[in-house]
């Protein structure tokens, strides 16, 4: 296999890895701050208790995003040294940024958050978390910034530098903010609420089936319902915003989301198959709701794929496929999620066993929309990396040989089967001890005096 | 904005100063991780791991900021370096995964076999670590091949010549040292003792290996002492370093271990100082001279260095300031309790 082949695996590969754990963590940090803030304000030991077991699954979670995350860093200059010339210029601001103004954040204060529970005052925790929390989602901003640049490239213009050309920036803001930029951030954040709420919701489930802990499950789901609900509405409308700012950047990625080929009033597939060797799409489809979504009628015509060259094409059904999937899954979700609301307000969340059972699995939906939203959007540009700009298979080192790459990929392949084995184990040992001390309410006597002082 | 100004030279600095203060203090916590297997005793182990517990990640993410600072400032040296020392890089990058994971892996279960595990993925990995980027440091004060269009590249052999593996094996025991005296500054009784043992052992290896070092850069390349002409103030550098590494032994011996914690603080530091002089300008300098990567022909536009550092302006007071909240917290000598590892 040729190199490009083999850098565009390894990049997916890892990427995909790294990306199980990062939602997880901003979700979660989400989770933690509304639990210590319950605390704060009720001065409830029970919401003391539950923030520190739920501390103990961010803790695993976020040291296995470090350890997949560094590889994401450098890889850029190892595998995409003529990306990294480039566009280092624009691409490496947000980088840096995100090392300073969020990677800081977050490593610092989980010192606090993990082990100062009894070095520091309440209050300063409570800051902590917060700090955590908002020191994910700023790293969450800043990278989807950078990749936000790729997709829509604004603020910059290209020059002609000695032996190469690159991008330079002309304004910084401009690269910042992107057309796509807040659509994408927005939909990629409601994902990670999502996933960080559903992971809870799904420990919760399967403690009331067991008829463990419920003290803490009850409490655990009702929030985690809370931040569901909210998210999975905003998931829709930020969905909608992303593809109708599809449509304007980015119409051969659109034309591939419902494989619609001729240049015409376009349609909305509910499932489908793309027939890419006769261009041709089957499906059930809504005549029109295309071009009414992003038009707001069912007449104008939507740009097909036939307008662009076969080599500007990205790969088609797979495309198709995973976009499908992605907002067949985000129906689901809130479904359940209202589903969730439905019976807390008959107040039988505790009973209705075929729910629990239900529910238990459910952390799988938001990781898989993550997983295939991102393939949607990656490999939806193809054939570029800088859209309209530069091509993927310009990009690569030049220096580095398919020998090399195999070797780099076999061994983080297993690495990181390794690793999602690791923390699956880990989390599931977690879950099964439960909280710490669940048989006296009273585990911290000191936590309590503090507060009756 | 910043016109007139030598950004380049500015970022030259900043940039080192991500490194220096990723070496200062990751390079402690790669310490402590190389005396791990020294003692036996679980819970000695777990005072160690304790001591770096709330500091190691964002040690850590020095490196992972000065990674992105030299991609945004300096993209031909990040592309250049990066993808021409492939393999090793790599391997490095496998280090600190497993490192990363086994400080939080190791204290899930009370199982023997799996502490084993994860405290020799621990120790070899930090001794890894130190010794690649040791290496690294001595092949680019040798000088790699980059060719005229900025391509490097080079094989795992290549790179394994006696100067560079001898800067790699000082770089281990300079930070075994530098561990070590951090560990006794964060433990009590016998385990300290230990510590001051191997404080002395590796401080021992760190100065002849220093010494050898110091006699190969004369002989094999003197240019790192070209700079060295333009100020006499530059001398005060090595003078620094000299004095802080025979402060070392001092304080030790005086039982002040904080102040020779502060004294191999410096030392690194200024060793990094006069690593960062020798190169000047260059980033990277090539075997063949016209090849190599300056702060200038390697460096981002005028207006991104300038927006980046803004960028620093803001954001590195803040690091500061709470990394040394964080570390005046966590003061004092480690306590087990249900929250350690
Ligand atoms: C939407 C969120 C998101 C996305 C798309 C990515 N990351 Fe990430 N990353 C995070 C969100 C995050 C996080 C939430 O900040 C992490 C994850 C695990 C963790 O708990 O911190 C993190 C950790 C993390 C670390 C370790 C930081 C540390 O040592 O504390 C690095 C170096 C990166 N990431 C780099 C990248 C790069 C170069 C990416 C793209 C190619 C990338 N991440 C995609
Ligand atoms: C509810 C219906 C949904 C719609 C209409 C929708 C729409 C979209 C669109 C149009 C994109 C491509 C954006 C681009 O290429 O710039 C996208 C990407 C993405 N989606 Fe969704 N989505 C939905 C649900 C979900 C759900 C439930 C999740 C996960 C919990 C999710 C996660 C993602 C991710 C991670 C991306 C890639 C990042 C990005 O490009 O924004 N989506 N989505
Ligand atoms: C914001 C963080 C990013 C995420 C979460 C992300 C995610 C993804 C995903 C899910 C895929 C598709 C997986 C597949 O092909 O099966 C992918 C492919 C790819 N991405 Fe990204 N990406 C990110 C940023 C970047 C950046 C910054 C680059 C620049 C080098 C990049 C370059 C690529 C390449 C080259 C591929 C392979 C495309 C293909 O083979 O079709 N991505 N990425």
């Amino acid at each position: 296999m040729d190199a490009e082949i083999l850098a565009r695996i390894q990049f997916a590969l890892t990427i995909c890895f790294h990306y199980i754990y990062p939602p997880i963590s901003i979700g979660l940090g989400v989770i933690l701050v509304i639990m210590e803030g319950m605390y704060m304000k009720t001065k409830n030991i029970r919401y003391h208790r539950i923030t520190k077991f739920w501390v103990k699954v961010f803790a695993l979670t976020f040291a296995v995003g470090v350890a997949t995350g560094i590889v994401m860093e450098f890889q850029f200059g190892t595998n995409w040294a003529t990306y990294s010339r480039y566009v280092g210029d624009v691409f490496g601001s947000p980088l840096a940024a995100e090392g300073v103004f969020a990677f800081f954040l977050e490593s610092g204060f989980l010192a606090i958050l993990v082990f100062g529970w009894d070095k520091v005052k309440p209050r300063t925790h409570f800051i902590s978390t917060m700090m955590v929390a908002l020191g994910a989602h700023l790293s969450a901003l800043w990278i989807i910034v950078a990749n936000s640049w790729m997709q829509t490239p604004t603020g910059f213009h290209i020059v002609q530098e000695g032996i190469m050309t690159r991008a330079e920036i002309t304004d910084f803001w401009a690269v910042v903010f992107n057309p796509s930029t807040l659509e994408r951030v927005s939909h990629t954040l409601s994902g990670a609420w999502l996933t960080g709420a559903f992971l809870v919701l799904s420990i919760s489930a399967y403690y009331f089936t067991k008829k463990k802990h419920l003290d803490l499950a009850k409490s655990s789901m009702k929030i985690a319902i809370v931040v569901a609900a909210f998210a999975s509405m905003f998931q829709l409308f930020t969905g909608h915003l992303s593809a109708s700012q599809v449509a304007a950047t980015q119409p051969a990625k659109l034309a591939a989301f419902e494989g619609h080929y001729e240049t015409a009033p376009a349609d909305l597939y509910l499932v489908g198959w793309v027939d890419e060797a006769n261009n041709k799409t089957y499906g059930i489809k809504l005549p029109g709701m295309l071009s009414f979504l992003i038009f707001g009628n069912t007449y104008t015509p939507v740009a097909g794929l036939n307008e662009f060259a076969p080599g500007d094409r990205p790969p088609v059904n797979i495309v198709f496929q995973a976009y499908h999937a992605m907002v067949a899954i985000g129906m689901l979700i809130i479904l359940l999620a209202y589903l969730g609301v439905f019976y807390w307000w008959r107040g039988k969340l505790e009973n209705v066993k075929w729910f629990h059972h239900v529910m238990m699995w459910s952390f799988l939906l938001p990781q898989i929309s993550n997983q295939i939203g991102w393939m949607a959007a990656e490999i939806g540009r193809q054939p570029w990396i800088v859209y309209g700009y530069l091509r993927t298979k310009d990009a690569i080192s030049k220096t580095v040989d398919s020998g090399e790459i195999v070797f780099s990929l076999i061994m983080f392949t297993l690495i990181h089967i390794l690793l999602l084995a690791l923390f699956i184990f880990l989390l599931i040992r977690k879950v099964k001890q439960g909280p710490d001390g669940d048989n006296s309410e009273n585990d911290n006597p000191e936590q309590q005096l503090q507060f009756a002082e | 904005m910043f016109e007139g100004i030598d950004l380049n030279f500015i970022w030259f600095v900043l940039i080192a100063f991500l490194f220096i203060g990723y070496a200062v203090l990751d390079g402690f916590d790669l310490g402590v991780g190389t005396l791990h297997l020294f003692t036996n005793d679980d819970s000695e182990r777990r005072v160690l791991l304790n001591a770096i517990g709330p500091v190691w990640d964002g040690n850590e993410v020095w490196l992972v900021t000065g990674g992105g600072a030299l991609f945004a400032a300096f993209p031909h040296a990040y592309a250049t370096v990066f993808s021409g020392f492939y393999i090793p890089f790599m391997i490095l990058l496998f280090a600190i995964i497993f490192r990363a994971v086994s400080i939080e892996f190791r204290s899930k279960s009370e199982s023997k076999q799996w502490r084993h595990t994860w405290d020799v993925a621990f120790s070899i990995s930090s001794v890894l670590i130190a010794l690649l980027m040791g290496v690294a440091l001595g092949n680019i004060i040798i000088g790699v091949p980059i060719q005229a269009n900025f391509e490097l590249r080079t094989t795992l052999f290549s790179l394994l010549t006696p100067y560079p593996v001898l800067v790699g094996i000082t770089t281990v025991a300079l930070f075994a040292m530098h561990g070590a005296i951090y560990a006794t500054t964060k433990t009590e009784g016998e385990l300290k003792a230990k510590l001051r043992k191997w404080a002395n052992t590796s401080m021992i290896a760190f100065i002849v290996l220093y010494v050898l070092t110091t006699i190969g850069t004369v002989i094999f390349v003197p240019s790192m002492f070209k700079n060295f002409s333009n100020s006499v103030f530059l001398y005060l550098v090595p003078l620094i370093s000299i004095l802080a590494i025979i402060n070392i032994p001092i304080q030790l011996n005086r039982g002040k271990e904080f102040r020779a914690f502060i004294s191999s603080c410096v030392a690194i530091a200024t060793l990094l100082v006069l690593f960062a002089i020798g190169i000047f300008p260059n980033i990277v300098p090539a075997t063949i001279a016209e090849n190599s990567l300056t702060i200038y022909n390697a460096s981002s536009s005028h207006k991104t260095l300038g927006v980046m550092l803004i960028i620093a302006l803001i954001g590195m007071p803040l690091v500061i300031t709470y990394t040394s909240i964080i570390y005046w917290i966590f003061r004092g000598k480690v306590k087990l309790d249900k929250s350690s590892y």
